[in-house]
C-alpha cells in the first residue's frame, strides 16, 4: 500500500460532544446515588433491593451505564490512538476494547435487571 | 565591573562525531550589568567552546529562533533572565523534534502542520480598489492570534504533538488556523473547519494547556482551540 498521509475521519466533534454529554449523565446519577447514601445512611440490604427493584431506577442505572460505556470507549480509544502507532496493533486494541465493553454491558443487564 | 559565573549543563550532539548525545558541564563569565539574558551567556559560551551550535537572530523575542528547553521548560533564551534560573542551567533542544546538532532541531514537521491549515486569507471575491476593510470590532478578534512568532515552544511542549506530530496540527498550527477562521475577510471558514474535523488534527488536544504555560508571547492556543470547537458545534447544532 502506498504510504500516503490521510486525514479527515469526520467524527472528531461527535466524540468530543459525546464525552461531555455522557459525563453530565454520570454526574447526575452519581449525585443521586450519593444523596441516597447520605440521607438513608441506615438503609440495609432490603432497602437497597427495594430501591433497585423500581423500574425507573433500573432504567436510570442502565442509561448511566450506557453513558459510561460510550464515555469509556472514546477515552480508551484516545489512549490507543496516542500511544499505539502500528495500525494492526491499534485496530486489535480497539476490537478487544469493544468486546470487553459489550461483555460488561451484558453482565450489567444481568445484575441490574435480575435483582 | 564584577563578573558573574554562570554554570551550564548543555545537551551536545554532533551526529558527525558523536555516537550518542551527552550532557556537557561548562561555565562562563558574564558581566551582569550588560549580559543579563540567557542568550548573552550562550553567545559568550561560544568563546569557551566554539563548537556549540544554536539558532538565534533578533535577540529580542521577536524572531522566535532561539527557542530551547531551559531547566525543563520551553522558552526563548533571549528574553529569559539568567537571574531567574537555577544553576547549573540545564539547556536542551526543543523536545520531540529530530536534533540536527546540539540545540538545533529539524522544524520540518512543525512547519508542515502550519502550512496544512493554509495560513493566508482566502477570498475569491473581486478585490476592491484599495484594500479589504474590517470594522475595529472584527479586527479585535485577531488580537492574541496574529502575534504568534512560530517559535514552536508550544507545540514541542505538547504530548499530543510528541506522539502524533504527523497527524495532530499542534497548538501553534491551531492558533494560526483560528486566526484565519476568525478573520472576517476570509471566505473559506467552512473548508477550514472541514480540514480540522478529524479525531487527530484538532481533537488530539486534551486541554492540558502546556502550550499556554510556555508561550513566550503569552498567547492562549487552548482558548483558540476551544473557539474552533464552538464553531464546529454551531455548525451542526
Amino acid at each position: 500500500m502506498v504510504n500516503r498521509h490521510v486525514v479527515g475521519a469526520h467524527y472528531g466533534l461527535r466524540d468530543w460532544l459525546v464525552q461531555r454529554a455522557t459525563a453530565v449523565i454520570m454526574l447526575v446519577y452519581a449525585v443521586a446515588v450519593g444523596a441516597f447514601v447520605l440521607f438513608a445512611a441506615k438503609a440495609g440490604y432490603a432497602d437497597w433491593q427495594k430501591l433497585f427493584s423500581c423500574t425507573w431506577v433500573r432504567v436510570l442505572s442502565t442509561v448511566t451505564f450506557l453513558a459510561l460505556l460510550w464515555h469509556a470507549w472514546v477515552g480508551i480509544r484516545d489512549i490507543w490512538m496516542d500511544y499505539i502507532q502500528p495500525l494492526g496493533l491499534r485496530v486489535t486494541a480497539h476490537v478487544v476494547t469493544i468486546l470487553w465493553l459489550v461483555a460488561s454491558l451484558v453482565y450489567m443487564i444481568k445484575v441490574v435487571w435480575g435483582v | 565591573m564584577s563578573m558573574q559565573t554562570v554554570k551550564f549543563r548543555i545537551y551536545r550532539y554532533d551526529p558527525d562525531k558523536d555516537a550518542k548525545p551527552y550532557m556537557q558541564d561548562i561555565s562562563v563569565e558574564v558581566d551582569p550589568s550588560t549580559e543579563r539574558k540567557l542568550l548573552d551567556a550562550l553567545v559568550k559560551l561560544k568563546v569557551v567552546d566554539e563548537s556549540l551550535s544554536f539558532r538565534r537572530s533578533c535577540r529580542e523575542g521577536v524572531c522566535g529562533s532561539d527557542a530551547m528547553n531551559i531547566n525543563g521548560k520551553n522558552g526563548l533564551a533571549c528574553i529569559t533572565d539568567i537571574d531567574t534560573l537555577k544553576q547549573p542551567i540545564e539547556v536542551r533542544p526543543l523536545p520531540g523534534l529530530p536534533v540536527i546538532r546540539d540545540l538545533i532541531v529539524d522544524m520540518t514537521q512543525f512547519f508542515k502542520q502550519y502550512h496544512s491549515i493554509k495560513p493566508y486569507v482566502i477570498n475569491d471575491t473581486p478585490a476592491p480598489d484599495r484594500e479589504r476593510l474590517q470594522s475595529q470590532e472584527d479586527r479585535k478578534e485577531l488580537d492574541g492570534l496574529y502575534e504568534c512568532i512560530l517559535c514552536a515552544c508550544c507545540s514541542t511542549s505538547c504530548p499530543s504533538f510528541w506522539w502524533n506530530p504527523d497527524k495532530f496540527v499542534g497548538p501553534a498550527g491551531l492558533l494560526a488556523a483560528y486566526r484565519f477562521i476568525a478573520d472576517t475577510r476570509d471566505t473559506a471558514t467552512n473548508e477550514r473547519l472541514d480540514n480540522l474535523e478529524d479525531p487527530y488534527r484538532l481533537f488530539r488536544c486534551h486541554t492540558i494547556m502546556n502550550c499556554v504555560d510556555v508561550c513566550p508571547k503569552e498567547l492562549n492556543p487552548t482558548k483558540a482551540i476551544g473557539k474552533i470547537k464552538e464553531l464546529m458545534l454551531k455548525r451542526v447544532a
